[in-house]
This record gives structure tokens, C-alpha cells and sequence, in this order.
């Protein structure tokens, strides 16, 4: 049974192990029915990179999708207000945490494993976003292409206080520096917001591996030209990280918004009702 | 550790190593690196170091100072960037070995642990951030090429374009500059020619039909464009080609 986001939204995805890597310790998921999209960057020595961001990525997914009972957010707020949908992705995104920490602990292949993660869940014409780390989420709204996260490193701490700016952040040599990750401490805190959406609105979830290799505007070009083609458009954008040198793993996942997927008002109200 | 090598007319005077925080660059006596001219100002300029990163800073000087010849208030260096102070001249060179074992380590996620950081007011120790323990030693030191800023395409040399054959815009002639340049009709038929480092691609969009190259029409797959080749697209003939050739 097709749900209302399952025709309200177009989702591609693409990973690929770059030019360099010997292997791919990105991971991603895309669960068009209940709205999640899950991109984790993972590292580590080994492929403990790809347990963590494979540990993350199942997580989230297995605890929203049992949160949702297979249907699109549509629990009201909470008393403080939060969307369901925030409170969902922080929840999980913890528990995620604390079990690649604890694997990290038990197993000395893992010590120190850690991961990025960027989590997107589309409800009632919204989205929520949560993310740790550099992986990004923009947002292409007509000819505005906007980078909606902020990184958790530290090029973006030193363009904040105004050390550089973002056009000398492409020399550095600090990139890829984090100063938040999934896994590594105890505790950590996602960095969570919602936004409102419109139809027509393409989002892009990806890892480093194509915002490193690919500069902003030839990202912009790619999806605004190639909107009508949405699986070209995430070739396009692997191809040319790797054209570019591919030096990391490189995955993206493409949602487009085709209309409305607004939880039935009259339903809505009427449990929102029963909390007073 | 990086350095800056300190000439003057040519002739070599001697090597800085930037092994602190702030290194500063001027004509009175406290600076790091002194330098006895009168076109350089008491405090002229300080080279900051966080981590991997050295930026050029000036101080405010008279006649200020110049990277590769381009007069800079701030500046993020890179290996051979030459700094001019008054007739001196500093080259900078990056530490060959700035925190990478490997090729496949270069472009390496890694965590910082502690605080982040800051370039402290005045002098002092470099600050430690340590590097969580997230990856394993390479077995060979291979130097890390010095990373040049991310284009699309780059290494293509010619240029090419399309000139329009057909209809109400014949003879029109569009250069293709950007990684991507879209053609047809969107809605009716869309194709776009991107531009890689080996050649020129055509690669359908949208529409019903495929484009024409030559008089045949193509699959879904992107197609290498050849010297004079003609595109049929919309109804519309072009012809690519390669300019400067």
C-alpha cells in the first residue's frame, strides 16, 4: 500500500567507493514510505568505518519505522512543543550513538569508531533534520540552492569567527576534522531542526566525498538542470566528484518533493484535541 | 613542520620554521623574524599556524605585504606561495608529512578531541588538539600532494562549443564553458553535453525521443561528442566542435 509520501516524493540514491578508497564505509537508506532518508559517513581503521556507519544508518531506520508503525509521522507535538518527528530522529540518533560506543568498547578492531550522520524525515508538508559531523543536507528551492547543515568541524568553527572564509576553506588543510561524531563518547547531541516544505523542492543528503570534490555551484548546476532526471542528476554529481579525483567514498541521496503530503487536518485536530 | 624560507635578490638568508603559534614578521626587535628595512613596518605581518594550516596575516603595515604578488590582508598558505615584506621575500612550505601517512589517508574524516583551536592574542605553546584514535598506520610515507582548489573539468584544455544549424537561432554559437550545458526544449525534449577531463558528453535529460548524433539516434547512455559531429535535438540541427584546434 502506496502512502501519501510514498507518491509525494521521488527518492534516488547513489554511493560509490571513489577513485582512492579500497572500500566504501558510507552507508545509506532511503525509506520512501515513512519519508526517512539516512546517510552515515563512518571512520575507523579496518572497516570499522563501515560498521559504524552501517550500525547507525540500521538503527535509525529500525527505530523510526517501529516508532511509526509503517505509516508517515502524525503524533502532534509534544508538550514542550517539539514535532515528533525531531524528538524521533534525537531519540535514535542516541541510541545509535551509544551502541557503536559500546561496540567500540567491547571489540578492540572498533576502538574509536565513530561515524557522521545525517538523518532527513518528511511529515505534514515538513521536514525534520538531524545531522553530527560534516555529511550535509541542502535544499534546492527554484534557484536557490542553500547548504541547510551546518558542519560539526572545525573549517566551519574557524569560518565563524571569522578566521577565514569559505573561499580559502577549499585550500586547507584541516578539512575533514569533525568536532562531532556518532560513537566516540558516551552521549552525544544531534543537531535537529524542521522546516517547512514546498512542492518542487529537491534535497540533497551526501557525504564529504562529493562536497569536498565538487564545489557548491557545480552542485547547484547539476540539480537545477537535471531536475527533471533525477537519477541522472545523482550519477552526474558521483561522476564528477570522481572526475575530480574521488578521493573518499562519495553517496548521495536525492528526494524530490512532487506535492502535497499533509496529514488529514480533520484527523489532526481531532487528536490534538484529545491532549486539550 | 612547515617553514618559510627567507630570501633576499635570489640569494637564500635562512630557513624559518613555523614550530610556533604566531611567528611574527617586522622591523623592530621582538619579531620572530626581524627584518631591518625601512619598507617594513615595526609590525608588519604574523604567520599564524593552527594544525596543518598556516594563514599570513598583515598587520597593518605601510606598504603592506604581497602573496605571489597579489597585496593580502589575510591568507590561507599554500606550498610555494611566496610573501613579500618590503624586498624580502619568504617562501612557504608545508610539512611534507602534516598529519597524513598516505595517499588513502589523504581526504581521511577524523575527530578532534579536546578543544578546538584558537589563535591565542600574543604568543605561545601551539595549542594540542589530539586526534581521536580512528585510524591505523599506512605502511608507506607517501608525501600528500598539495591539495589545489576543487574545479570541474580542469585538465581539459580545449574549449568547445555548439553552433546552431537550423531554425530561428541558425548560426548562433554557444561555448561550453561550464561542466554542464542543457539543450532543447524542457518539457518537450532536454539533453545535456558535460564537460570531463577526457572529452565532451551528450547525455539525454527528458523527452520522448533521444537525440540524434550523425543521424543516429542514441540510447540512454551518455555518448562521447567528436569534432563536427551534428545533434539533432527539438528539431533543431547543431554542430559541435572544438575550438583552438
Amino acid at each position: 500500500m502506496t502512502t501519501k509520501l510514498g507518491t509525494a516524493l521521488e527518492v534516488v540514491t547513489a554511493t560509490d567507493p571513489g577513485m582512492v578508497r579500497s572500500h566504501n564505509e558510507d552507508s545509506i537508506a532511503a525509506e520512501k514510505e515513512i519519508g526517512l532518508m539516512v546517510l552515515a559517513d563512518g571512520m575507523g581503521g579496518y572497516n570499522a568505518g563501515e560498521v559504524a556507519s552501517g550500525i547507525a544508518v540500521a538503527m535509525l531506520t529500525s527505530e523510526v519505522r517501529e516508532a511509526l508503525g509503517g505509516q508517515q509521522v502524525n503524533a502532534p507535538d509534544d508538550e514542550s512543543g517539539m514535532p515528533q518527528a525531531m524528538t524521533l530522529i534525537r531519540e535514535s540518533a542516541a541510541r545509535a550513538n551509544a551502541a557503536i560506543y559500546q561496540t567500540a568498547k567491547s571489540q578492540p578492531q572498533y576502538a574509536g569508531m565513530g561515524t557522521t550522520l545525517v538523518a532527513a524525515l518528511f511529515y505534514d508538508n515538513q521536514v525534520a533534520i538531524g545531522h553530527i559531523g560534516d555529511s550535509r543536507l541542502y535544499r534546492l528551492r527554484g534557484d536557490n540552492f542553500e547548504q541547510v547543515t551546518r558542519d560539526h568541524s572545525l573549517l566551519q568553527e574557524q569560518i565563524d569567527s571569522g578566521m577565514i572564509s569559505k573561499e580559502q576553506a577549499r585550500y586547507s588543510q584541516n578539512k575533514n576534522l569533525v568536532t562531532r561524531a556518532v560513537g566516540i563518547d558516551p552521549e552525544v547531541e544531534t543537531e535537529v531542526h524542521s522546516y517547512e516544505v514546498e512542492a518542487g523542492d529537491i534535497y540533497l543528503l551526501c557525504s564529504d566525498g562529493l562536497s569536498d570534490m565538487v564545489v557548491d555551484e557545480d552542485i547547484h548546476a547539476t540539480l537545477s538542470m537535471l531536475r527533471s532526471n533525477l537519477p541522472l542528476a545523482a550519477k552526474q554529481l558521483v561522476q564528477m566528484a570522481n572526475d575530480n579525483g574521488g578521493r573518499d567514498n562519495i553517496s548521495v541521496i536525492l528526494v524530490k518533493v512532487l506535492g502535497d503530503y499533509a496529514v488529514p487536518s480533520g484527523w489532526l485536530a481531532k487528536f490534538k484535541a484529545w491532549f486539550g | 613542520m612547515a617553514k618559510l624560507i627567507m630570501s633576499l635578490d635570489n640569494a637564500v638568508i635562512r630557513e624559518v620554521p613555523l614550530d610556533k603559534e604566531r611567528v611574527t614578521i617586522g622591523r623592530k626587535a621582538h619579531n620572530d623574524i626581524q627584518v631591518d628595512n625601512l619598507a617594513v613596518s615595526g609590525e608588519h605581518a604574523v604567520v599564524v599556524t593552527i594544525l596543518n594550516d598556516s594563514f599570513l596575516e598583515d598587520l597593518g603595515s605601510t606598504n603592506g605585504t604581497l602573496v605571489n604578488g597579489n597585496p593580502v590582508k589575510k591568507h590561507i598558505l599554500q606550498t610555494n606561495d611566496v610573501i613579500e615584506v618590503g624586498k624580502y621575500k619568504f617562501k612557504y612550505v608545508a610539512d611534507p608529512s602534516a598529519g597524513k601517512t598516505s595517499v588513502a589517508d589523504f581526504e581521511k574524516t577524523m575527530v578532534l578531541r579536546g578543544p578546538v583551536p584558537r589563535p591565542g592574542p600574543g604568543g605561545g605553546a601551539p595549542i594540542a588538539g589530539s586526534f581521536g584514535d580512528t585510524q591505523i598506520n599506512a605502511t608507506t610515507t607517501v608525501t600528500a600532494p598539495s591539495h589545489p582548489p576543487v574545479n570541474g573539468g580542469k585538465p581539459l584544455e580545449k574549449m568547445a562549443a555548439v553552433q546552431i544549424l537550423t531554425g530561428p537561432n541558425a548560426g548562433k554559437e554557444l561555448e561550453l564553458t561550464k561542466s554542464l550545458t542543457t539543450l532543447g526544449k524542457p518539457g518537450v525534449q532536454v539533453a545535456v553535453i558535460t564537460r570531463r577531463p577526457h572529452g565532451y558528453f551528450i547525455t539525454h535529460v527528458e523527452g520522448g525521443n533521444f537525440p540524434v548524433v550523425n543521424g543516429k539516434a542514441l540510447d540512454a547512455q551518455a555518448h562521447q561528442l567528436h569534432d563536427h559531429d551534428v545533434i539533432e535535438l527539438a528539431g533543431v540541427k547543431m554542430e559541435f566542435f572544438l575550438k583552438n584546434n
